[in-house]
């Protein structure tokens, strides 16, 4: 077999604030033709920089060495020009976020008249039919009437394939494919790994693909190169790295996978949040006199119990109203129906009733790096509750913190530094550690471990179990992730467009799930 | 990044971090360090910032530098300082109950002779006299005065024969202007009023537009559509006729100026602020101190404002040339401060009726051509050491 790809001894560093920083440190692999080579590893592994560096996307900061031949020719000291020439022609990329990789600005047949202008000097009709071509390839249906869509008229996985059209436009030799489908919803990845696979073989094209998950090396990838602070530790074909992993460090990522079951709820355990009939609606307002003319159904008609030490796990896709959900039970938004928090009505409650009860319902976020203030020492960002709920004195509240610290897992010393100082599943903890040491009855989990490593994941998914047990408390758990769900939950509603499709035990909504929806759900996740 | 083992305990050994950090009033936060580091890195802006505050430093003792009055008279070995006191002129044993002109020759004479009469008739002589320490009068007490460098106030009359303006001359190192008063004396107290005219202005804008910006984007909705016409209405004031219909009701001063450039230029930031407090609105920390029941108005200032503040600085800049453009530009036109102030725009406009005496114009532009690219250069070393995105390699 040929080989396309030749990257031998490669090391990337940045330099900021004077300091230099290696990302890859000395990473030699091959890509042949017609293959799929996965690199993987948790963030921070330097997989993506790796990729970039193949072409010299990077920024000025970085500082590249080694060596990187594509089809024999050096690209690590080629000149802008050539490397023009290679880049969307030979070598193209699909990146993560389907959201931002597209121009909002620009209609679809524009995004992807400009690559094949530029590449192929086609023009007029014969170029609109390449465009159309290529959609219909990408199983984009009806692709005459989305010429003229902007980026927002399409779903995500809609936007993903006009992305895959961009990069096969020009008909790459080598597509460098970095976490494609992590942002989609999981029936949807299933769907653009089957066309990654299936365009692979019609285009006789190799791919480079970076990922975190192993699921999805499985099932698309020929080798398998696994890489961990910067250099590949193990790499071979994908069979022999899945049965028999040699490094440690493989056989952990292959080992981490949420298991367990959550602790049994006692039978007399009392209900901490209910909700009747609970209805989101957003008014759609036109006119001059902003007449209500229909409403954006967020969420319709839930309803549900949360008992102490219980967890609920509400599943679904993106949009389905799952964390619309969540901010109406902690009443951050605005909703129809009845919320019962221990045993009290507060559907009506003003913001100011509220405050008090406040301490007793807490959340934890998706994103750690988000709902962190960046410009709050640790300290003060968990300390925050406190000073609104009665503890004032400055040494009893870094005592307060010190110990919930210690209890979610962190440090206490560390606790004078900044986030941007811990890394995605430390701040994820300070989070949950923020939410807990108001000792609250009810916590809304939302999404708290999607954006983590494996690793990480399973990790915080103990952490959660034991805080549970420890405290008796109620979960409002949302996900996607069913792995984890299950791991966790003891009731699970499932949600699709604002409707609640199915809801029971989970055992039963796993093993006999009633709805199609459900069952497509469980395949694509599970399967 | 992979997690770090979670069994962290807290170390027994010392609970040195559970004492409350004292932090002393002057010592900067981590953040604050690392701005003022970025800042550091810009030569530019940080030589700029030392040449600015050492000029304006100079300019806020103006009455030590450039003043019709000694700073320090020896009269019969009595210390006084006119700088601060007010003195008759008898109390130098001369004949008027009013301020002694201490520019006078016999009123110097006096001083230096310690009140001699004779100081009326021939003074030159007296002084070299009393210099030469050939006097031997009963009540002969030799003093001394202590000059500024500049021995003129923005507003003295030079008393010397030739044509006003004159040029620069040993007397007068920048010339004088149309009414015979010393060029450099008005630069310095020019430079003054401007600077503090500015920073007033721009603070006091500033704190209300942020006020104003931060209300709309945190409630939006109706209170941010009403605010939003009001700022319309007011924004498309003519606000040089209030200025000047103002200046005829109420008579010329600083401080009404001042009051109405800040009526009129606090919407400049409410846009760029509102804009930002929209955004944050959303940011999950936000929402999670929301969910912490942390009141609106803690929200509005611990959490959003630090994001609305790289927007502000980058604004700033231009607030501040903008409000020294328009003192200048009122004192240009006429309609700025009293027409005896110290002003670099009345400056302009005499250069301008006077071009055959190109030292105003020069003087004039340099000044402002000094002044102005100091406090961009600054305030773009501030903005970027404020921008959490930029690296600073």
């Amino acid at each position: 077999m040929k080989t396309i790809l030749d990257v031998q001894d490669l090391s990337v560093s940045f330099r900021q604030d004077g300091e230099t920083t290696r990302a890859v440190k000395g990473v030699s692999f091959q890509v042949g033709d017609g293959e799929t080579v996965a690199l993987v590893g948790e963030s921070g592994s330097g997989k993506s920089v790796t990729a970039l560096s193949t072409v010299r996307l990077l920024g000025d900061s970085a500082q590249i060495e080694g060596s990187v031949r594509y089809e024999g020719e050096e690209m690590v000291r080629a000149d802008e020009a050539k490397l023009r020439r290679v880049r969307g022609n030979d070598i193209s990329f699909i990146f993560q976020e389907p959201m931002t990789s597209l121009n909002p600005l620009h209609t679809i047949e524009k995004q992807l008249r400009e690559s094949i202008e530029l590449h192929q000097g086609l023009r007029g009709a014969a170029l609109r039919a390449q465009i159309l071509e290529l959609l219909d390839k990408v199983g984009i249906r009806d692709a005459e009437s989305r010429l003229i869509a902007y980026p927002h008229q399409l779903s995500g996985g809609q936007r993903q394939r006009v992305m895959i059209a961009m990069a096969l436009a020009n008909g790459p030799d080598l597509l460098v494919a970095d976490e494609p489908t992590t942002a989609l919803d999981v029936t949807i990845q299933a769907q653009i790994l089957e066309l990654l696979d299936r365009l692979k073989q019609d285009m006789n094209m190799s791919m480079l693909f970076i990922t975190h998950d192993l699921g999805i090396v499985r099932k698309i990838a020929d080798r398998v190169c696994v890489m961990k602070d910067g250099e590949i530790v193990e790499q071979g074909r994908t069979e022999v790295i899945f049965q028999d992993p040699q490094h440690p460090y493989t056989r952990m990522l292959l080992a981490a996978e949420s298991t367990g079951d959550p602790t049994p709820v006692p039978a007399e355990a009392p209900v901490v949040a209910e909700a009747e009939n609970l209805k989101i609606w957003f008014p759609i307002q036109a006119g001059l006199l902003k007449r209500t003319v229909g409403h954006v159904k967020a969420v319709n008609d839930a309803t549900f119990t949360v008992r102490a030490g219980e967890t609920l796990g509400v599943v679904g896709e993106s949009g389905s109203g799952k964390t619309t959900l969540a901010l109406a039970m902690m009443k951050l938004l605005g909703s129809q129906g009845r919320i019962l928090f221990q045993g009290r009505e507060i559907q009506d409650f003003r913001e100011k009733q509220m405050r008090p009860l406040r301490g007793e319902m807490q959340i934890v976020f998706q994103d750690p790096y988000g709902s962190l203030s960046p410009r709050m020492t640790v300290e003060q960002i968990i300390a925050e509750g406190l000073s609104i709920h009665a503890v004032r004195k400055p040494s009893e509240q870094r005592a307060m913190v010190a110990e919930i610290m210690a209890e979610v897992g962190l440090d206490p010393v560390t606790m004078d530094r900044y986030p941007h100082e811990f890394s995605g599943g430390q701040r994820q903890r300070v989070a949950i550690a923020r939410a807990m040491i108001l000792r609250p009855r009810l916590l809304v989990l939302d999404e708290p471990t999607s954006a983590l490593d494996m690793t990480v994941q399973v990790q915080i998914v103990d952490l959660l179990r034991d805080l549970q047990r420890k405290y008796q408390l109620a979960y409002l758990f949302i996900s996607h992730d069913l792995k984890v769900v299950r791991a966790l939950s003891h009731k699970i509603i499932v949600m699709k467009q604002g409707d609640v499709v199915e809801a029971g035990p989970v055992d039963r909504v796993f093993d006999a799930p009633e709805t199609d929806y459900t069952r497509e759900l469980m395949a694509a996740a599970l399967g | 990044m992979a997690d770090p083992a979670p069994d962290h305990t807290p170390e027994n050994g010392g609970q040195d971090y559970l004492r409350v950090p004292r932090r002393r009033w002057f010592e900067p936060s981590p953040l604050n360090k690392r701005r003022w580091r970025n800042f550091t890195r810009n030569r530019r802006a940080y030589w700029s910032l030392w040449i600015f505050l050492v000029l304006f430093g100079l300019s806020l003792f103006a009455e030590f530098l450039a003043n019709d009055k000694p700073i320090l008279v020896n009269y019969r070995g009595e210390l006084r300082m006119p700088v601060f006191t007010f003195y008759a002129e008898r109390e130098f044993g001369g004949d008027f109950p009013t301020e002694a002109p201490y520019r006078d020759i016999e009123v110097e004479c006096l001083i230096i002779t310690g009140g001699l009469e004779d100081c009326f008739y021939e003074p030159d002589e007296m002084i070299a006299a009393a210099e030469a320490g050939t006097i031997d009068h009963p009540d002969f007490q030799k003093g001394w005065l202590l000059w500024p460098p500049i021995p003129y106030s923005f507003d003295t009359i030079v008393d010397v024969p030739g044509v006003a303006p004159s040029p620069p001359d040993g007397n007068n190192l920048l010339g004088t202007d149309d009414t015979k008063r010393d060029v450099l004396a008005r630069v310095i107290h020019g430079f003054r009023l401007s600077i503090l005219f500015t920073l007033i202005v721009t603070s006091l804008a500033s704190i209300i537009g942020i006020v104003a910006g931060a209300i709309q984007g945190f409630f939006g909705g109706w209170i941010d559509l009403v605010f939003q016409r009001i700022l319309e209405i007011w924004s498309s004031t003519p606000s040089l006729y209030v200025i000047i219909i103002l200046f005829a009701i109420l008579g010329r001063s600083f401080w009404l100026l001042v009051f109405l450039t800040v009526l009129f230029g606090w919407p400049a930031l409410v846009g760029v602020v509102r804009a930002e407090f929209l955004r944050a609105r959303n940011f999950e920390y936000v929402r999670a101190a929301r969910a912490l029941g942390v009141s609106n108005r803690t929200i509005m200032f611990r959490h959003m404002l630090p994001n609305a503040m790289v927007a502000t600085l980058t604004l700033l800049p231009f607030i501040i040339t903008g409000t020294i453009a328009t003192l200048a530009s009122l004192d240009f036109l006429g309609f700025g401060l009293p027409s005896s102030a110290p002003s670099l725009g009345e400056l302009t406009l005499q250069a301008k009726q006077n071009l055959q005496a190109p030292w105003l114009g020069f003087t004039a532009f340099f000044t402002f051509a000094i002044m102005l690219s100091l406090l961009v250069f600054i305030f773009e070393g501030v903005r970027d050491a404020f921008d959490p995105r930029k690296t600073f390699s």
